[in-house]
């Protein structure tokens, strides 16, 4: 298989007047963590507020053995910004069919499960059984298939989203921004796109067909999102597919110059690690065990102390409940990764493999019993 | 005669408006008793949702609602969520946030002045959250504002009065009540607030994530009431930064 340029736009991308990507990614080129000292870890823990040459040193090795404290100071930061309050949510899976070849993704457009696609009918029902349990965030998500799932198939879910839910995020293929200007005003305000690894030599070994494949017009996602109106816009690195240090940091980095660039925009970090998936259980996180997962979430809540971070139901009940206490603001609950999953019968298969089955009222009580307080909503359409 | 807190003819007896933002909820009833706050603000954003557990269900009647356009990014859209407000019952006060800055949500004095503009003319309470800027303070009076409510420091930092010597600006000039809003994390730098002569202090932060949040409520409460006193006294004479001089400088002019 003859592997195109992943740096060249393909027809019809749209390209941005924007030095981002050089920035980031020279910055992570320059990253040597094995640099850092105990010491710069220790001065970056005593500023208010840090410079990213401090966040660098929290994401170090160095850092690791000061993890209560970086866990302590996390704490603080979340409090001081988001008081007890522990936003909720849940993913809505409406298609599986994608385009792309990424090898460690369960709807890779090889691997051989049931593909779905929700009508309309389906999305509204699957919606109202969501709204049912009291839910008014969420997130609808669809395999990286443009033909097959188009820019108005998307905006119609939007549109019935919007009917019963407060809150409207999509996580869907990286478009213009003219077309996220149509999901805007179909009723979604944030977007998240997840990067997968910012060091693009590797990048171009896991996806290997496919409009994904291309790495500048994936990096540029969010900017065209906030240039096409929405409020927010999400990021991340898919952990423990390349050095997690070094795409934690651009990560961080990507969302610090973004917000630089548009300081109205609001920010959020997902945290996701490797997951196995259909035809493939060999999959894992290597050596991004739960303690250097803590150790960036740390990083990124001090770094940035008003993003909001979302954890999700990759991770285990027990982690999942003590990261709410220090550091992530956002939680999923009810997760269903397949298609057609909200209503009973599944029509198409599932993404990954997720770690938490917990549903709505054992997430909220759970929140509830750590004194936190569950918020549905903290939003207003306007 | 009562000493009281007076906003566009609606008087209080409380100086102290607390944020209900950062709560868990069945605290909040709680905070406000200890608090002795008669006005609570409200993120009009949290209101609207149709959350399992609604904030409203937890504030005591009679308690003044003063919602808050947070969310918005312009005068445009905290004009929208203060018509909003007031459609859902929430009454007729408003305290103006209009933020273009999600890192230290500072406001936008120019938006903040534009949405109270419009804002007064249709009979809102308006109260705008503002960075304490003297000549901005006068169009906002000019405009038709209840009160001021400069920053002491940003939300949620906990830092105190970081711009005291530009609040102190607003209270000796401004012809309104001057409310020291965000920054306030010790129920001393709350009193050192009142001291100064603002005429109310709100808070948020520094209850809802305290240890005690019904004891560090009834905190506040005594310092800024204490505060309040100490203003009304008038100040004895305190020479700061040395004793004084025995022997009179003037006492030449006699010779």
């Amino acid at each position: 298989m003859e592997r195109t340029d992943h740096m060249k736009y393909m027809e019809g991308m749209e390209v941005i007047e924007s030095d981002l990507l050089e920035r980031v990614i020279s910055a992570m080129n320059n990253y040597d963590y094995n640099k850092y000292t105990e010491k710069d870890v220790t001065a970056a823990l005593s500023r208010d507020v840090l410079s990213p040459d401090d966040f660098a040193a929290l994401l170090s090795p160095a850092a690791l053995p000061h993890l209560e404290e970086m866990a302590q100071r996390a704490k603080i930061e979340t409090r001081k910004h988001f008081g007890n309050s522990i936003a909720m949510f849940t993913p809505l899976y409406i298609a599986n069919y994608c385009e792309n070849y990424c090898i460690y993704c369960g709807f890779n457009c090889h691997n051989k499960i049931r593909r779905a696609k929700l009508n309309e009918d389906e999305i509204e029902k699957e919606m109202q059984s969501i709204a049912k349990t009291g839910l008014q965030e969420i997130l609808i998500l669809t395999g990286e298939s443009k033909k097959m799932s188009d820019v108005n198939y998307i905006a119609n879910a939007c549109k019935i989203a919007k009917k019963y839910f407060n809150v409207v995020g999509v996580e869907v293929y990286p478009m213009n921004s003219d077309e996220y200007r149509i999901l805007h005003e179909s009723g979604a305000d944030f977007v998240t796109v997840f990067q997968e690894t910012y060091n693009s030599d590797k990048y171009e070994t896991l996806h290997l067909e496919g409009h994904k494949r291309i790495f500048p017009y994936r990096f540029y996602a969010q900017e065209r999102a906030i240039m096409g109106g929405m409020r927010g816009v999400g990021f991340a690195a898919l952990l423990g597919l390349d050095d997690f240090r070094k795409d934690a940091f651009a990560t961080g980095m990507h969302a610090y110059l973004l917000q630089k660039k548009y300081p109205h925009a609001e920010i959020a970090f997902s945290c996701p690690r490797l997951r196995p998936i259909i035809n493939n259980d060999k999959i894992n996180p290597k050596d991004v065990h739960e303690p250097q997962l803590l150790q960036v979430i740390c990083a990124y809540r001090i770094f940035m102390p008003f993003a909001s971070i979302t954890i999700s139901t990759r991770e285990c009940e027990r982690f999942r409940n003590n990261i709410i206490n220090i550091a992530a603001t956002k939680i999923s609950a009810g997760v269903d990764v397949g298609i057609g999953g909200h209503t009973g019968e599944q029509k198409g298969d599932e993404q990954f493999e997720i770690s938490d089955p917990r549903n709505v009222s054992q997430v909220y009580e759970a929140i509830k019993k750590q004194g936190l307080q569950p918020v549905m909503s903290d939003y207003i359409y306007v | 005669m009562e000493d009281k807190l007076i906003l566009n003819g609606h008087e209080f007896t409380s100086r102290f408006i607390l944020g209900s933002g950062k709560y868990s909820l069945e605290l909040i009833n709680a905070a406000i008793e200890n608090a002795g706050a008669q006005i609570i603000t409200l993120a009009l954003r949290r209101a609207a949702g149709k959350d399992v557990e609604n904030i409203l269900d937890y504030i005591p009647e009679g308690i003044t609602l003063l919602p808050n356009t947070s969310g918005a990014r312009n005068a445009d859209e905290a004009v929208r969520i203060a018509r909003l407000s007031r459609e859902m019952g929430c009454g007729d006060f408003v305290k103006i946030e209009a933020i273009r800055d999600s890192k230290y949500l500072l406001p936008d004095n120019y938006e903040t002045l534009k949405a109270t503009e419009v804002l007064a003319k249709e009979g809102f309470v308006v109260m705008p959250y503002m960075y304490p800027d003297l000549n901005v303070a006068r169009d906002l009076k000019n405009a038709g504002a209840a009160c001021i409510m400069p920053l002491g420091s940003p939300i949620g930092s906990n830092k105190g009065l970081c711009t005291k010597d530009f609040i102190q600006i607003l209270i000796d000039e401004i012809d309104l009540p001057v409310i020291v809003d965000a920054g306030i994390g010790r129920p001393s730098q709350a009193c050192e607030a009142m001291e100064m002569g603002a005429a109310a202090v709100m808070a948020n932060t520094a209850i809802a994530t305290a240890g005690d949040i019904p004891k560090m409520a009834l905190a506040f409460k005594k310092a800024i009431e204490a505060g309040r006193e100490s203003y009304l006294a008038g100040f004895g004479n305190v020479v700061e930064g040395g004793a004084r001089a025995s022997s009179p400088l003037t006492g030449f002019l006699h010779d």
